[in-house]
């Protein structure tokens, strides 16, 4: 396969999950300003935080709110992870690997696009945002079908796979860096209403707040959030999960390349290093240093795949 | 209606009657619903466009994506009028490769005074670095596609031979699987010669060319500007069919005398080459140095014989348009026969007499450029106003060389589906021809361009034009 097309797939699968989580931290900040009456602000400044876009927002916006927020993160062309900049940016790289698609996985993307493109032309009203939200949401669930349902499994399907888990990591790591104060258990006592609900948007910004609750049955601690969001690996935004993931791709790729690249090591250590762990160490040796570090070996990690297989000159 | 009836409509023979051809096609379309083909038409919009079959158009604001319009009534030709046309193609196509080669080796068509020296050596379309270099096989046009014309029940036309790098061809396979897919009992009534072998012909026919450093089964890969190209739609979707790599110039570089392409597992070379950039983008060593869309050195690794490019680079002399006017000659010279397909007048404005006759009937002549294509920079005469009458006329003053004109001429019609019923609209038809060493190729049919405004001669996409499908009947 081309390094292009490798980086292509990559690439088109990142920033189709992009899209998704962007969608997502709208939705939870759009129900965090809901249930509060006060100080949205704040909780507005850090959705656009999480979505790692606050100095563009900064250099359009001198004020957090709803609507500008929203407006922002969903079809700001300005913005580079806007819903609607991500659908078009992972379509034209859809296009870029079109041969490497099945047409039912080409078709989605494209249709993804168009239907993005109508729904998000105009402003959407607060009344429409949570239709609108199932609608991105419901289209990044049919190209994740058709590529399940239709992909061969082979070198297509692992790079396609590395960018969506890559991306997830990075996206619930950095839920987790911005919102890590209110998982500190000596910083408040355990289960205030503030807590509460400041805990429950986490869990919505990766859509785990159900499946928390039925695994723990209403036992709601910072610790066992943070245990959840970082080691469970029963679910699918978790690090350790994504992490888990990215292994097995990559070991998919060296077995069928039958080559062992710098990139599997690292993705081995680090996964390693996540099971070598429990939360409380990771409490005890500080859980924003452990989350940065996570960012940056992520990201390194990520850097040395597009190397490895040469997806650039 | 009056002004209509100077035309050849290759349907509609009378008022209750058509033409042999469209019997079949004519019963059936008389049992359906006016109200249900619009929906069909519809349907058909949609399913190009979520399948991204899109052509990118130039020099507007939004670089924005449109589809071909396409319209549900098929062109159809008799398998006897197909059989002499396809005769013609290739008598044509056989001399045009046997011109190309003749250019860059001896010159013997010039040397005999037949094509005029000049005409050829001061050719932008002439490259030197050809000279003297025989590509794998003597094949110069891989893939030809030859503008057809028609004005009558036997008057064909040859208007342009395209033999750089033809496209439109991924609108005929697509046209096809829409009717296949809009209409299944149709072809259970009227049968129809297949198209869809087209992909696996041009991979054979590409493989068959394969360069002498080529050992094993041969590598295609399909070269492309990059998505931002017009016909880019059509260059993904031919490596896909081919099953072969799509790549653009940044993903090849010369390793070690081969070109070598960039996979995930280092690089591996490329024995063929269908490149659908322009000769001169294809090296920036050997033209233009400013092109960051071929591959610097290639040229080398051609003439070493490391690689096939098709079409040969330097094919364009032979679709230059004022080359185009000695056609006749050029098929008499290589094959010893006469032309079969006629070619239509043409005037070369170089010549004094010419300019002369070209200027003082603008109004009524078709004017172009000798390298133009795509229908842009012509001039339709009798459609043209005062103003861009007198605009053209300065211009081709300024640079005669540089123009042809040709007598407006009166293209047949077949109907299209409009407002719930059928209207005659003008049509020119782009068959396309394989060429190897084994022989030649052509594919039953081709595209049928169609001219959506009424009264209106310029079937180009990129001008407003749609597609129809083509048959050609199996009788």
């Amino acid at each position: 396969m081309l390094g292009k097309t490798a980086g292509g797939l990559y690439w088109m699968f990142r920033l189709l999950e992009r899209g998704e989580n962007t969608a997502r931290m709208v939705e939870a900040g759009f129900r965090m300003a809901l249930t509060r009456s006060t100080d949205s602000e704040t909780e507005w400044k850090s959705v656009v935080t999480t979505s790692g876009v606050g100095r563009g927002y900064d250099s359009v916006y001198d004020h957090y709110a709803a609507k500008e927020v929203i407006d922002y993160l969903l079809r700001d062309k300005r913005n580079p992870s806007s819903v609607l900049s991500v659908s078009k940016a992972a379509r034209d790289n859809a296009r870029l690997v079109r041969t490497a698609l099945t047409t039912e996985v080409w078709e989605a993307v494209n249709e993804n696009w168009m239907v993005l493109t109508d729904l998000l032309e105009n402003p959407v009203q607060q009344k429409d945002l949570p239709a609108a939200l199932a609608t991105i949401r419901q289209h990044s669930a049919l190209v994740r079908g058709a590529l399940h349902g239709t992909m061969l499994r082979n070198d297509i399907y692992d790079f396609s796979r590395l960018g969506t888990f890559i991306e997830r990591a990075d996206n619930t790591a950095r839920i987790i860096d911005v919102k890590y104060y209110t998982l500190l258990p000596s910083v408040s006592f355990v289960g205030s209403s503030l807590d509460n609900v400041q805990w429950e948007t986490v869990l919505r910004s990766v859509s785990a707040h159900r499946s928390f609750r039925w695994l723990h049955q209403g036992d709601m601690t910072a610790s066992a959030i943070a245990d959840f969001l970082i080691l469970d690996r029963r679910l699918p935004r978790s690090l350790a999960f994504c992490i888990s993931q990215v292994v097995s791709q990559l070991d998919a790729l060296s077995d069928d390349y039958k080559v062992t690249l710098p990139c599997n090591d690292m993705a081995r250590k680090l996964d390693k290093d996540m099971r070598s762990r429990d939360i409380g160490a990771i409490f005890e040796d500080g859980l924003h240093e452990f989350i940065s570090t996570f960012i940056g070996r992520n990201n390194a990690l990520a850097m040395q795949i597009e190397t490895d297989f040469r997806f650039n000159k | 209606m009056d002004k209509n009836k100077q035309f050849f409509d290759e349907m509609i023979a009378g008022p209750d009657t058509v033409t042999d051809p469209y019997i079949g096609y004519n019963k059936w379309f008389a049992e359906q619903d006016p109200d249900h083909l619009t929906r069909k038409s519809q349907e058909a919009e949609t399913f190009f466009r979520r399948s991204g079959i899109t052509f990118n158009v130039y020099g507007q604001a939004e670089a924005q994506e449109r589809l071909i319009p396409f319209d549900l009534v098929p062109r159809i030709i008799a398998e006897r009028e197909w059989a002499k046309l396809s005769k013609g193609i290739a008598q044509r196509v056989t001399a045009i490769n046997a011109f190309i080669h003749d250019v860059y080796n001896r010159q013997e068509i010039l040397r005999a005074g037949v094509v005029p020296y000049d005409l050829v050596a001061k050719n932008d379309a002439f490259l030197p670095q050809m000279m003297g270099f025989s590509p794998p096989g003597k094949v110069y046009t891989h893939i030809v596609g030859t503008d057809i014309v028609r004005t009558g029940p036997d008057d064909f036309f040859v208007l342009e031979d395209n033999a750089r790098t033809p496209s439109g061809v991924s609108y005929m396979l697509e046209n096809r699987e829409t009717m296949l897919q809009m209409f299944p009992e149709l072809f259970s009534r009227v049968r129809v010669k297949p198209v869809n072998s087209y992909p696996d012909s041009l991979h054979r026919a590409l493989c068959d060319c394969a360069p002498p450093a080529c050992n094993g089964k041969p590598r295609v890969a399909v070269l492309t500007p990059g998505i931002h190209n017009s016909a880019y739609f059509e260059h993904s979707f031919l490596a896909d069919q081919m099953g072969v790599e799509l790549v653009e110039g940044h993903d090849l570089r010369v390793v070690d005398g081969r070109i070598a392409m960039r996979t995930t597992l280092g690089y591996e070379p490329v024995d063929v080459l269908y490149r659908r950039i322009d000769d001169e983008y294809l090296d920036p060593l050997s033209f233009n140095p400013d092109s960051m869309l071929g591959v610097p050195g290639i040229m080398d690794i051609y003439r070493a014989g490391g690689i096939t490019i098709a079409n040969a680079p330097g094919a364009g002399i032979a679709d230059d348009k004022a080359i185009y006017s000695y056609m006749p000659e050029i098929v008499e010279f290589y094959t010893g026969e006469k032309a079969i397909l006629k070619n239509v007048e043409t005037f070369r404005c170089a010549e004094p007499d010419a300019l002369k006759y070209t200027l003082d009937n603008l109004h009524e002549l078709v004017v172009k450029e000798v390298h133009g294509s795509g229908g842009y920079g012509m001039l339709v005469g009798p459609a043209a106003s005062k103003q861009e009458l007198e605009d053209f006329a300065a211009k081709l003053r300024a640079r005669p060389a540089n123009y042809i004109a040709q007598p407006t001429l009166s293209l047949s019609t077949v109907p299209i589906f409009t407002d719930s019923e059928l209207a005659p609209r003008h049509v020119d038809l782009r068959p396309y021809v394989l060429v190897s060493p084994n022989g030649i190729n052509i594919t039953p049919g081709g595209l049928t361009r169609v001219a959506l405004t009424e009264g209106s001669l310029v079937v180009n996409s990129s001008q407003g034009g749609g597609t129809k499908d083509t048959w050609v009947l199996e009788e």
